[in-house]
């Protein structure tokens, strides 16, 4: 068969000619304007952010950390609101972690596709665009006032709760859905129950994708204003410094949050700094548990098991 | 030899099943619970007697006088115009910079870079709003004051370029996986037909990944509505038309007016109300207002997307 | 004597798509029985309707009777049991994320065996049984999705032995292995025919003539023919498509 060698056409050599290098430019010239959009979005906020922080960090020190604030807000440290928002946050993830994994689970492992799981769907879509002010008004109605619980970290965790629950329930949905089907049906072959399939094997393996949405929910909680404003947090409260377990679950209590909004806008005769400094715990603290999300989250799959 | 369950592991295992399918119904329940409780606190002024409360004006007219003694005046117009010009410039500053940032991500990026630009970009997406107002007041208003040469830089100008930073981050990842849902085919069938990059992106890419585009942005919409710390400290929360000057001629200069939003509103006001009273009251019925349009922004949005999926 | 399996008029939907027309036909105990015929015809769904976990899938209906030592699948009290009853194996290798000591310990802890003696004879019986035993007695900790394919697929048939069924299903369970590892589990295959009924279902015909007792030709959700093997194979089957299939003209 030499026939095929004699007629494979001679290879065209590649040529740099004007029109290439037009393109080439081209595709340089797009590459440069996309990637300054990007650049012009993301330096200034990392500028503004290492700006606060720069302007914050001196104040800030154990001291800082652990002592009420004094003076009418204008001298002291922030531990009230520290322990306060600490507290929120633990009493509201005991809610919504586990309610939201064991809804990602019914929705992933045990709604059919019928229009009531589409009502579902559409129920948790919803329930993440419904505005922080919202909750906190249904916050009010329900927590505070019918459920009458009054204000106190109870209430406010509880709204906190029903705020962050999408968070949960999405990434844990992808997470689940990441399991392979065929694991479920070689546990099912074997008699295995629906109830031990998931967790044994797909809960388990879905670890990562949980862990990292309860991770950013906490993010979510502490930084949260709105919600806790009318069902539990407060501008100003003193309690025993040093102590973790100073507020009870019906106590008001103030929040980080909360606190830079009251040093920034209703406090007059506070240093220059005071703000800058809540600020930069308020920062640093969510940039470190995303962080934390996003190390649990590579660690995770680079030991991934199959 | 086979083994037998004991009885409690059994029932055990109903119980949690049972457990689940409330959870998972929770949503629901709390969606549903949201509408009846902001209702039931802010219903009766519809139908109670004896207060200044007019639907008619609710909506129409330009008076908020809440806590007025005599003469008290409940319309939101005002706050409408507020939200609705602030939402609009944050939308128009935001959509060019995050639909840039997500064709780079898509097509120019990748790798390390890639993973990088992803992680700040979820970082800043986590940074609360509440610190967003601070920059507003600290960072922002100096520099309107003297970039521009005005008296006070809380003004739409500063809130709207606070929701666009933060409405960004959230358009950039769901538009980047909005263009990533683009087949490789389109692509390199444009590629193929000897399109440039630029050309490929404008005539191909854009066009076919429109919707999610689409929904990216009436996300970043949804967002901007309902964000309140940040607008309640960025735009000088003055009851004011940004549009109309003292005289009652229009304002060309309404970007650096002040103005007030819905959700600022409730938020400076509801602590001051007593329960019941008719104050009380409409702040959690412009809460249902927000409520509606958000849940059209967001509905909209859920149903561009299923657009796109039926299209596969 | 009561059949082990008997199906009568079993009919199958994927939604609007029939899958069975109204197929008919019984299992002696402890005979291999083997299902041949070409792709979507509807082997494997015979096999999920069996062991009842077709209704997993989402718009499946099913009408018509099978019943497992004389009791309708689907009026069992325990379904689980039924499950364990049947050993599955599925065309496609599936280890676990779990080590493979656990692999073959699942289905026996999931029914509640907490023995620990008990547990380590069982797993090492059923892998030597899959003829697997030799190869990873020195590694049982570590994962099973890390084994070659060819090792996963034993591991899928300790995994279904482990439950101890009095009927084991392959599903075309060759599709992924190699010769010499197929005829290995053939030789374990007439051997657990003792203990057990055995339902193989195959594309390749002359794997159900090694085996066989009797075999079935399901072509398009129908049963064009159910006969001893020698008839099926012999030469001068019933049915001219039979002979045609086996022969590789159509197929």
């Amino acid at each position: 068969m030499t026939m095929h060698a004699e007629a494979s056409p001679t290879p065209v050599p590649f040529v740099v000619n004007d029109a290439v290098r037009r393109k080439m430019k081209h595709e340089k010239i797009a590459k440069g304007i996309f990637a300054t959009m990007i650049v012009l979005m993301l330096l200034p906020l990392i500028g503004i952010l290492g700006y606060l922080v720069s302007q914050g960090a001196p104040l800030i020190s154990w001291d800082f950390l652990t002592t009420n604030p004094a003076k009418g807000m204008t001298q002291g440290g922030i531990w009230s609101a520290l322990l306060g928002t600490i507290w929120l946050v633990i009493v509201s993830l005991c809610i919504s972690a586990p309610m939201g994994v064991m809804a990602a689970v019914y929705l992933n492992e045990y709604a059919r596709d019928n229009w009531f799981t589409r009502i579902v769907n559409l129920a948790v879509v919803n329930l993440a665009g419904v505005p922080s002010i919202v909750h906190a008004l249904f916050g009010m109605g329900a927590f505070v006032l019918f459920f009458d619980m009054g204000r106190g970290i109870l209430a406010a965790s509880l709204t906190l709760a029903v705020m962050t629950m999408p968070v949960v329930i999405t990434s844990t949905r992808e997470a689940l859905g990441a399991v392979p089907m065929s694991f479920r049906e070689a546990c099912w072959n074997v008699g295995a129950t629906k109830w031990q399939t998931i967790w044994k094997i797909v809960l388990p393996n879905s670890i990562s994708g949980i862990l990292t949405g309860v991770i950013l929910e906490i993010s979510r909680k502490a930084g949260e204003t709105v919600p806790i404003m009318f069902t539990g947090a407060v501008f100003f409260k003193k309690i025993q410094e040093g102590d973790f377990f100073a507020y009870g679950l019906n106590d008001q209590c103030m929040a980080l949050s909360m606190h830079l909004y009251t040093v920034t806008t209703q406090v007059n005769g506070a240093p220059r700094e005071l703000p800058f400094a809540v600020a930069t715990v308020l920062i640093v603290s969510i940039i470190l548990i995303n962080s934390t999300a996003i190390a649990t989250r590579a660690w995770l799959r680079s030991r991934k098991k199959w | 030899m086979r083994a037998k369950r004991p009885g409690y592991a059994v029932f055990a295992e109903k119980g949690i099943e049972w457990i689940i399918r409330l959870c998972g119904i929770s949503a629901i329940i709390f969606v549903f619970g949201i509408f009846f409780f902001v209702f039931r606190e802010g219903g009766p002024i519809l139908w109670e007697k004896g207060t200044d409360f007019r639907l008619g004006d609710f909506f129409t007219s330009t008076d908020w006088y809440p806590t007025s003694m005599e003469n008290k005046r409940y319309g939101i117009l005002l706050l409408i115009i507020g939200t609705f010009t602030v939402t609009g410039l944050s939308i128009l500053i935001a959509v060019p910079f995050a639909i840039g940032g997500a064709i780079f991500l898509s097509e120019f990026c990748t790798g390390k870079v890639k993973e990088w630009l992803k992680i700040i970009i979820e970082l800043l997406a986590a940074i609360p709003s509440i610190v967003w107002g601070f920059i507003g007041i600290t960072v922002i208003n100096p520099l309107i004051q003297s970039w521009f040469d005005v008296p006070v830089g809380l003004n739409v100008l500063n809130a709207s370029i606070i929701l666009a930073l933060m409405a960004m981050p959230i358009m950039v990842s769901i538009g980047e996986d909005a263009l990533k849902a683009v087949p490789d085919n389109y692509r390199e069938a444009a590629v193929a037909l000897g399109a440039t990059r630029w050309q490929m992106i404008f005539r191909v890419l854009l066009p076919a990944g429109k919707n999610g585009l689409l929904a990216a942005v009436l996300l970043g919409v949804g967002r901007a509505v309902g964000e309140t710390m940040g607008v309640l400290m960025a735009t000088g929360h003055s009851l004011n038309n940004p549009y109309v000057k003292l005289d009652g001629s229009f304002n060309p200069m309404w970007m650096f007016e002040s103005c007030r939003t819905l959700t600022a509103t409730i938020a400076s006001e509801l602590g001051e109300t007593s329960v019941g009273s008719p104050h009380y009251r409409v702040l959690f019925l412009i809460g249902i207002v927000l409520l509606t349009i958000t849940f059209i922004i967001n509905l909209t949005a859920d149903l561009v997307v299923k657009g796109i999926r039926k299209q596969k | 004597m009561v059949s082990k399996i008997q199906v009568q008029n079993l009919r199958t939907w994927y939604g609007e798509k029939q899958v069975h027309h109204g197929i008919s036909f019984h299992v002696e105990p402890n005979e291999i029985f083997g299902i041949i015929g070409p792709a979507q015809s509807g082997k494997t769904t015979l096999l999920r309707a069996i062991n009842r976990t077709f209704e997993f899938t989402a718009g499946t209906r099913q009408e018509g009777v099978i019943s497992v030592d004389g009791e309708d699948v689907k009026r069992v009290r325990d379904v689980y049991e039924l499950r364990r009853k049947i050993g599955m194996v599925a065309p496609l290798p599936v280890g676990l994320p779990l080590s493979i000591y656990d692999n073959v310990a699942f289905a026996p802890r999931s029914a509640g065996m907490r023995n620990k003696g008990e547990l380590d004879e069982l797993v090492e019986r059923c892998l030597t049984q899959a003829a697997l035993w030799d190869e990873v007695k020195d590694r049982l900790d570590s994962l099973g999705t890390k084994l070659s394919g060819g090792q996963q697929q034993r591991l899928t048939i300790a995994r279904a032995l482990s439950h101890q069924p009095e009927i084991l299903c392959l599903d075309e369970f060759s599709i992924a292995i190699d010769p010499v590892t197929t005829m290995r589990i053939e030789d374990v295959l007439k051997v657990l025919k003792k203990d057990m009924t055995i339902i193989l279902v195959t594309n390749l015909v002359q794997q159900a003539r090694r085996l066989a007792a009797r075999t079935m030709f399901l072509w398009n959700g129908e049963i064009i023919e159910c006969d001893k093997t020698e008839v099926i194979f012999g030469g001068k089957p019933a049915d001219k498509r039979t002979h045609d299939y086996v022969n590789g003209i159509f197929g």
